[in-house]
């Protein structure tokens, strides 16, 4: 039994790390603007497009695109936030909703209009190597995926912990009118904040991309788990996103394992739907 | 009487149409502009007048579409029961997911992912469970009798949905100058205020819920008899969900003619980027996601609130004008 649990969990972690950064990006957002971004799950599928593209037309490794990616997409979305979704939203939460979900549904089309619903790979020399841990056989782009996002958590942690960004966009999303009297520019820190979350999305684009595919809707596939884990662990906790998303890449691994693949997912939103149900403040959060 | 004038006017110059052409391109588009009309009219009593944003009425369109084809594919049941009851079952899945969320407290953002998660968890299941047919879906056999809720010409289908449309528009019509619609407006406006006030806004919204979806549901099972299949994707898909929305928001949120008028914006647009581009995959759906996003931004009363102030101005400047020609003392 442990001969094939141990290696099931194994790999639930390794895929629950990306999990994890995908919803890192989505509980930053959240924990300070206060709105769920749904364009989260177009903008990674943006950020593969980008990896792929870079491998495909500069023959850059997606780890060095990493590089490249992340400042850039960290550019997008501080633009996104501040040109499109701040000024339409008007500041009222029903309606920034919807521009999200507007900006998911053309970013979206766009890519299956440029793109047309083609699946693309990247073949890379390192793709099939593994590991051996025990008597679990582990996939080397993985353990390099599941290495990264722990860095990238942790230079999130000391981001927000020790600068003066961190503190600011803290006080923002403590009290936004204190923060502004204490002559914080919300506007600002409102985008670095989407900035982020974009950002991070590039960085798990890249470390997907070596072991996933692309097409236009690949992105969707992470966004309901992003959700759950947020939701899991507790919206706006950098923290909870952490534990949570490895917890539900261990519990997706597990009901794969046990129910089929197609059912896996359904194991998923069916927690979703009981944490939303029996505990919205999450597992982690403050009650409300 | 007065208030519902404009309805009866609307209805009739619309049920008109097909005595004047017989093309079917014409019927198809308004029959899928009708068609959105009535699945965003459902949208808009709970978003528009109630303030609960849903991103999964897909969850009422696909339940409604499913009963009514399985009724009668799996259990031989008369279409048009099988029609009825898919609209009750729609109501009741309303109810359900409206019962759990608002019991739980849940608003805004949450509110908008669990409506969402529900629609996607029936999509999934109904993309692998038998009843369904699975991923291939359920084909309606033709059987092209009136007793079938089935047709020759498109005339009949047109007419039937367009009279579903008026109901719809008398229903919320009604709710509009009744007591619960004056709470359900309570309830977007403030919902601690309309508690404070007595208000029981759980049972407020609970109704707005179960009635939204089921003029949803009805939209579904239409859409059954007339393209005679139905899958989990068109059932149970984002489109629809998203559709619903964008006719309300872009017609007028909570008004009663707002899904109608965004519907046949929506629709005309996605005509002509059609014909502009030639039936470019995703295209519509990127010049329906911009005009999402500028509508919010520049009108966020949508068409209706831009007709509104257009006939403040006039009346403003018309009042000064007759203030000009009567005799001041």
């Amino acid at each position: 039994m442990a001969v094939i649990l141990f290696p099931a969990v194994l790999n639930g972690l390794l895929t629950g790390a990306v999990y994890a950064l995908v919803a890192l990006g989505l509980t930053l957002i959240y924990g300070v603007l206060h709105i769920i971004n749904f364009a989260q799950g177009a903008l990674l599928t943006v950020a593969m497009f980008a990896a792929f593209f870079a491998h495909q037309t500069f023959g850059l490794d997606p780890y060095v695109a990493a590089v490249i990616l992340t400042p850039l997409f960290f550019l997008l979305g501080y633009a996104l936030q501040r040109l499109v979704i701040g000024p339409a939203g008007h500041g009222e939460d029903r309606n920034i909703l919807l521009v999200t979900l507007g900006l998911a549904v053309v970013i979206e089309n766009a890519l299956l209009y440029a793109f047309r619903g083609d699946t693309r790979t990247i073949d890379l020399p390192y793709a099939f190597d593994v590991v051996e841990i025990g008597t679990a056989f582990l996939a080397v782009p993985r353990v390099i995926a599941f290495c990264a996002v722990m860095l990238v958590a942790l230079l999130l942690w000391l981001l927000m912990r020790w600068t003066d960004t961190g503190k600011a966009i803290r006080a923002v999303a403590k009290e936004k009118l204190g923060a502004e009297l204490a002559g914080i520019d919300v506007a600002h820190i409102y985008a670095v904040t989407f900035g982020l979350g974009t950002a991070c999305l590039a960085i798990a684009a890249c470390l997907l991309i070596p072991t996933y595919y692309v097409n236009p809707s690949a992105g969707n596939a992470f966004v309901l788990i992003a959700f759950t884990i947020v939701v899991l662990g507790g919206m706006g906790s950098v923290a909870g996103a952490l534990i949570g998303g490895l917890f539900v890449g261990v519990v997706e691994s597990l009901s794969g394992l046990y129910l089929g693949e197609s059912l896996g997912q359904i194991g998923i939103f069916v927690m979703f739907i009981l944490v939303l149900l029996l505990r919205p403040s999450g597992l982690f959060g403050e009650r409300t | 009487m007065r208030s519902v004038t404009p309805i009866l006017v609307v209805v009739a110059v619309l049920a008109s149409v097909p005595l004047i052409t017989a093309s079917n391109v014409v019927l198809n588009f308004l029959v899928m502009a009708l068609l959105i009309a009535l699945a965003g009219q459902g949208w808009n009593l709970l978003g528009g007048y109630g303030g609960q944003y849903s991103f999964g009425h897909a969850a009422f369109f696909g339940t409604g579409a499913y009963v009514t084809a399985i009724l009668q594919m799996r259990y031989g049941i008369n279409a048009w029961l099988g029609f009825g009851i898919g609209i009750l079952a729609g109501a009741l899945v309303g109810a359900v997911i409206g019962w759990l969320s608002f019991r739980s407290g849940l608003k805004g953002s949450y509110f908008a992912l669990v409506t969402l998660a529900f629609a996607e968890v029936l999509r999934i299941i109904a993309s692998v469970a038998p009843i369904t047919g699975g991923g291939v879906g359920i084909l309606i056999t033709l059987d092209l009798r009136p007793a079938a809720f089935q047709f020759q010409s498109r005339a009949p289908f047109y007419w039937i949905l367009l009279a579903l449309v008026g109901a719809s528009l008398l229903l919320v019509r009604t709710i509009e100058h009744s007591r619960f619609g004056a709470y359900l407006v309570a309830v977007r406006e403030n919902e601690d205020a309309a508690a404070a006030l007595g208000v029981d806004t759980m049972m407020t919204k609970l109704r707005a819920m179960t009635l939204s979806a089921a003029i949803t549901a009805a939209a579904g099972c239409f859409y059954v008899q007339y393209f005679l299949f139905v899958d989990s994707g068109i059932a149970y898909g984002p489109w629809i969900s998203i559709e619903a929305l964008l006719a309300p928001l872009i017609g007028g949120v909570g008004t009663v003619f707002g899904p109608l008028l965004g519907a046949l914006v929506v629709k005309i647009l996605g005509e002509v980027t059609k014909l502009v581009t030639g039936d470019a995959p995703g295209l519509d759906l990127v010049i329906y996601g911009c005009v999402l996003i500028l509508v919010i931004a520049f009108a966020p009363r949508g068409i209706a609130g831009i007709i509104a102030a257009v006939h403040q101005r006039l009346r403003v400047s018309s009042g000064r004008a007759a203030d000009g020609v009567g005799a001041r003392p």
